[in-house]
């Protein structure tokens, strides 16, 4: 008994790990569509597209350049090692740089004995939360194996150029602890809720609307919100976090949401708002144009807002967040939406977003306005 | 006790009762063989002022002085006059002197500020637009030497002005230590220098006048080859003062399948975008909640 066990626990053990590694790829959770979680282990061979998909992703997730990139379908515009590796790990300090792969779904769209189109949806880990990426991509069969196609990705290629910039930047100056009271004192720049909307959502309850900076110099804005019942009571209170562009400059207008999930309206008698601003040195450079936006559906069927962010500075932005409001036809804020760009705009360049618009709301949005926060590193 | 409880306990009120109490619990440690005929205190001293207070009877006494922030024990011969120091009465309020031997005996007097030596000057805002009614308001609280706020009515001199030109000059008399004022601001943008004076204390500080929203915003725009470069024409108020560079002026270029928003920095005066759009737009400007007027610009021909 006392040499059985042991036993019996190694062999369930090494079972049960080579069952996780040869199985990874072949978890479906739904029929049609093939979930991965790409943990490291062996690569079974490519003897289906699912398989030649799974079998790249890990080897992405495992950023095994080399194999990955060996395993891909040879093709005339097929991309370059290098730029497959950039396609992959982002470049420029974009959102990209500091993500990882965590899974994916692959769900098959179209498929012929030698041909097939998959259409992936990537699961991003990122320092801004999880990001979820869609992706159609090829597989070709060659011989008995199937292969990925994997095109060159045409990247913006900025030419040498000397932008002029008007440089303008608003720095602060705190005064000395010897100063007088009441002589150096600079007033908090003035900022005004200018419209406000409290709906029920099936994740919860969420304020919204829009605040300006209503002052001649920068503000660093957050805008709080505290539910509160009938008996006065608050219930609970929230903040805009990264639903709102923060840093402010003179008379601009930036959306903000709040979010209090698993909280219904109906409880709610009235909602306390609070914004508060404060000194902040900002710069005004580079300016970001928003072009194109429309109103459109996605691959996956989805309502969506997207359009081109245009660099019209000459620095780099690394890392852009677009936030839009919608509108309905009397002007009032019916939903907020947000979501980052992951590749870098460099400048002079565009890059592409999409927000997404609740299917229930889309038929009301008559307007929407967006705003981009930008991040640049080593800038505050 | 007893004289205690029917002169000066009884004409206490509540609060300080205390101190008072506080003195009648030394007395009874104090020293004895003395009898206590009376204590006499000015009725008021300026702070800072060594003041003599008389004791009368004979014998060995303990002095007690409890005031604001202070208390002091000294073993005294009755009789003689207890010299109080310049520190001894810096603080501004209400003293009470006792004097115990065998029984105690106690004289309340207050202390007053001395003549002004500085003041506090508040101005509210650091930053305000032209042509605000009652927007500027000025405070100040003059005090002496040692801090104490200065409650005897002093006339301070309010002065305000823009550059060369005087706006206001106005006295006012402090009320129970302050005295303030509240006036418009000016028609131009600038720096508006506030000062206040008594006789030759002085204090200055600086409000910074900043232009309004902007006034008749009007936009011009050409067609390039990387799509529309429009920009405003000087940008300023309603009182005609150029709009803070900074501020920001959205442009929004309408097609017929969407839009084009591009939130551009107005600098030198005027703001200026590049938008991206080959086909027909109507341009239009707005900053804050001020809308301009709207462009038409034909497509690439």
């Amino acid at each position: 008994m006392k040499r059985i066990l042991p036993i019996v626990i190694v062999v369930v053990t090494a079972a049960l790990m080579a069952l996780a590694l040869t199985g990874v790829g072949r978890s479906a959770t739904t029929v049609g569509i093939v979930s991965g979680s790409v943990l490291p282990g062996f690569t079974p061979r490519a003897s289906t597209p699912e398989q030649a998909v799974a079998n790249l992703l890990i080897d992405v997730k495992r950023r095994n350049w080399d194999r990955s990139y060996s395993a891909l379908a040879r093709i005339s515009n097929g991309a370059d090692e290098p730029s497959f590796k950039r396609d992959w790990t982002g470049t420029d300090g974009s959102l990209r740089t500091f993500s990882n792969l965590e899974g994916y779904d692959a769900r098959p769209l179209h498929a012929t004995n030698d041909e097939a189109q998959m259409r992936l949806q990537l699961h991003w880990s990122t320092p801004v939360g999880p990001i979820q990426e869609v992706r159609d991509v090829q597989v070709r069969r060659e011989g008995e194996v199937w292969k990925v196609v994997w095109p060159q990705i045409q990247t913006a290629s900025v030419p040498a150029q000397v932008i002029p910039v008007n440089y303008l930047r608003w720095d602060v100056v705190t005064g000395s602890a010897e100063d007088e009271w009441g002589s150096r004192n600079i007033d908090a720049p003035h900022v005004r809720i200018i419209s406000m909307n409290a709906v029920d959502s099936a994740d919860g309850s969420i304020v919204m609307g829009e605040v300006v900076n209503e002052d001649t110099i920068p503000a660093f804005v957050n805008v709080n919100a505290t539910l509160v019942d009938s008996a006065g009571n608050a219930i609970d209170d929230e903040t805009s976090f990264d639903k709102i562009s923060h840093v402010l400059l003179p008379k601009q207008v930036s959306p903000y949401r709040i979010d209090f999930p698993n909280l219904s309206l109906k409880n709610v008698k009235n909602v306390r708002m609070d914004v508060k601003a404060s000194l902040v040195p900002a710069s005004a450079d580079p300016v970001i144009g928003i072009m194109d936006q429309k109103l459109a559906t996605d691959a996956q069927g989805r309502n969506v807002l997207r359009g081109q962010l245009l660099n019209e500075g000459g620095q780099t932005v690394n890392i852009s967040h677009v936030i839009a409001s919608f509108y309905d036809n009397t002007g009032k804020v019916v939903w907020v939406s947000d979501g980052y760009v992951d590749r870098a705009l460099l400048p002079q360049t565009s890059e592409p977003f999409a927000v997404e618009i609740p299917r229930a709301l889309s038929g009301k949005v008559q307007n929407f306005h967006v705003v981009v926060n930008q991040y640049s590193l080593g800038k505050s | 006790m007893s004289w205690l409880t029917n002169t000066v306990w009884a004409n206490l009120r509540p609060g300080r009762k205390l101190s008072t109490c506080l003195a009648s619990i030394l007395c009874m440690g104090g020293l004895s063989g003395g009898e206590v005929a009376g204590v006499h205190v000015p009725a008021s001293v300026v702070a800072g002022t060594p003041t003599p207070i008389s004791t009368a009877g004979s014998g060995k006494a303990a002095f007690y002085l409890i005031g604001p922030s202070i208390s002091v024990k000294r073993d005294v011969n009755l009789g003689e006059a207890v010299q109080l120091q310049s520190r001894d009465v810096q603080n501004a309020g209400r003293y009470v002197a006792v004097v115990c031997s065998e029984s105690c005996q106690s004289a309340a007097f207050y202390v007053t500020a001395a003549k002004p030596a500085s003041m506090s000057f508040l101005v509210h805002p650091s930053r305000v637009p032209v042509a605000q009614s009652d927007a500027v308001s000025g405070v100040v609280l003059p005090f002496d030497q040692f801090r104490n706020l200065v409650l005897e009515p002093l006339t301070v001199d309010f002065q305000l002005t823009a550059g060369t030109a005087a706006l206001m000059s106005r006295p006012i008399q402090t009320h129970n230590g302050v005295a303030w004022f509240r006036t418009s601001s000016g028609k131009t943008a600038g720096t508006l220098q506030v000062a206040a004076s008594i006789n030759e204390l002085a204090a200055k500080r600086v409000v910074r006048q900043v232009a309004s929203d902007p006034c008749n915003l009007r936009i011009k725009g050409q067609r390039t080859t990387k799509g529309i470069l429009v920009e405003t024409e000087l940008v300023h108020d309603c009182a005609g003062n150029p709009v803070t560079d900074g501020t920001i002026v959205t442009f929004t270029a309408s097609e017929a399948n969407g839009k084009s928003t591009v939130d551009a920095p107005i600098k030198q005066g005027v703001a200026r975008a590049q938008i991206a759009s080959p086909g027909p737009v109507v341009v239009s400007v707005a900053s804050g909640v001020v809308m301009g007027n709207e462009l038409r610009v034909g497509g690439h021909p």
